[in-house]
């Protein structure tokens, strides 16, 4: 059974103001998302991707279409999901450790209990012995560790990634795409990955989606990923299979980004 | 460094407190001004020396600290009851957009009006008592922290809100994990100024009717033409008020240790 399923997914914005009309972020998105896969949604910046995963999370109501998860339409907020901000999501005035634990604590787990899988968490993700720190004393890297763990430790089927790594040095970004991938493997979820990057996509997926250009963003092309497992995204970089598959995908996603960009430059200029 | 600071800081202390006493006492100095009066600049400026066997007289005999006292309690009570019904508030109506539609333009109105001159008006209604004094107290905090707590509400950010949700937060969980502490944080910001007005909101209120307080020290020895004493007073009031502001810092230090000062991030 899919875990995911977009049927002609519809999102329009109605704008603010008089006089401008409304927005349509995405239009007749249809797509699956089989139980265990690893899915990479690419596109040009401002296409509407989160919106996306936003409907996909239950935060956001479509216009138009279905969304069902294992099945069932979804209603209110996704329980079956994990979902990693892009920004920063943590709570500043918790410790690492009560992060990490905090949706265990919403759920009622006792005390002792919370903390034994919270501190066990944080040295899956190599935070132990950062429990007691609060994020800001944490680097940029180590905050996005304690998110994952903060998802990850509810054991969501399905798992939603809003360009994680976007803020991150290469060096650190791709040491954590390693980790997930580790973690991905150990425990085989759903997960629907939002990136701008086309080798991050390529590195981590079983298929990569391209967006067309927004606005009316619609998926223009799947790619299916066939790549070996295990693999370590610095050095899957430089196989001929990589390259080839890059090139297909890049040349399916330029003509959209270029019209992106011109449609960018026009809003700017406009 | 910064005891040289400490050392040059007590130096001029001390000479203001000399310059000030040299320029008061009769006969030191040929008279500046008052040609006519040597005595006169005592009279209106107060001689820091009297000062000082005032003050002395009121701690070893010790009549000072039920004044002490009795303004110490209104300050506190002021505090805390008027923190805790700005933070009521506070959150309430930052998460309430009609309730904070209705009652924006009577907030507004309410902190323009003067509340000093509320102050007989609370003795009619609370007594010469705490009462009335730790009422004025309380019309002071509360607009601060209100204030201070509904910025904080709003400012709170969508992502975290939308990261707890997706943690399983109910909306009850959502106000003690994420609102709350937000909001707190915003009325320890606001705690040296609240706890300044409640301060200002009890010697204000003990000043103009009480029968026990500093400020009716003051008061007194205004009505007997005191000047050392009124003075005397007011020197208490302010060590009193930087002893207040002192230990204000330490709870601040130790409550908001998550929150990051300027150019003091620790990075690893």
């Amino acid at each position: 059974m899919a875990a995911v399923e977009f049927e002609r997914i519809t999102c329009t914005f109605a704008a603010r103001g008089k006089g401008s009309g409304s927005y349509t972020a995405v239009k007749d998105v249809t797509l699956t998302i089989a139980d265990g896969e690893f899915v990479s949604v690419v596109g040009p910046t401002g296409c509407g991707k989160s919106t996306l995963l936003n409907v996909a999370a239950g935060l956001l109501r479509p216009s138009s279409g279905s969304l069902r998860v294992f099945g069932e339409p979804l209603q209110g907020v996704n329980r079956r999901a994990g979902y990693m901000f892009q920004s920063e999501a943590l709570m500043p005035w918790r410790s690492a450790l009560g992060n990490v634990t905090a949706g265990l604590e919403f759920r009622g787990v006792a005390r002792d209990e919370a903390r034994r899988r919270g501190m066990e968490w944080l040295e899956r993700v190599g935070l132990a012995g950062f429990e007691n720190r609060y994020p800001h004393q944490l680097s940029g890297g180590m905050r996005k560790r304690v998110s994952l763990a903060q998802m990850l430790i509810l054991d969501p089927q399905i798992v939603l990634m809003d360009e994680p790594f976007s803020a991150l040095d290469v060096q650190t970004r791709q040491l954590m795409e390693n980790e997930l991938l580790e973690l991905w493997s150990a425990n085989r979820k759903s997960v629907i990955f939002i990136t701008h990057d086309l080798e991050e996509a390529i590195s981590l997926s079983d298929r990569v989606v391209v967006l067309s250009a927004g606005p009316a963003t619609h998926p223009i092309g799947e790619f299916a990923i066939d790549l070996p497992r295990p693999r370590d995204v610095s050095e899957i970089r430089m196989t001929p299979r990589f390259i080839e598959l890059h090139d297909r995908i890049w040349h399916s996603m330029k003509e959209e980004v270029l019209k992106g960009y011109a449609q960018t430059r026009n809003r700017v200029s406009g | 460094m910064r005891r040289r600071i400490w050392v040059w800081q007590l130096v001029l202390l001390v000479a203001i407190f000399v310059a000030w006493q040299v320029l008061t006492q009769p006969g030191l100095l040929p008279p500046i001004f008052w040609h006519d009066n040597p005595e006169r600049a005592a009279f209106f400026f107060g001689e820091p020396v009297k000062m000082f066997r005032v003050i002395w007289q009121w701690f070893t005999e010790g009549t000072i600290y039920a004044h002490l006292w009795v303004t110490l309690e209104e300050t506190v009570l002021a505090f805390v009851i008027g923190s805790a019904l700005g933070l009521a508030v506070g959150l309430w109506l930052g998460l309430s957009p009609t309730a904070s539609a209705l009652f924006d333009p009577f907030i507004t109105a309410a902190n323009a009006m003067p509340r000093v001159v509320l102050a007989p008006i609370f003795m009619v209604w609370f007594g010469l008592d705490i009462g009335s004094k730790v009422a004025l107290g309380v019309t002071l905090v509360f607009f601060i922290v209100f204030f201070n707590v509904y910025q904080g509400v709003k400012e709170v950010s969508p992502v975290v809100v939308s990261n707890s949700v997706m943690l399983g937060a109910n909306r009850r969980q959502l106000l003690r994990s994420v609102y709350l502490p937000s909001a707190t944080s915003w009325v320890f910001s606001s705690l040296h100024t609240s706890v300044g007005m409640a301060f200002v909101g009890a010697v204000v209120g003990e000043y103009l009717g009480s029968a026990r307080g500093v400020g009716y020290l003051i008061a007194q020895a205004e009505g007997a033409f005191d000047i050392n004493t009124v003075f005397a007073g007011i020197l208490v009031l302010t060590a009193f008020a930087l002893v207040l502001d002192f230990a204000v810092g330490a709870a601040e230090r130790r409550l908001l240790v998550w929150r990051p000062t300027q150019g003091e991030t620790e990075q690893l």
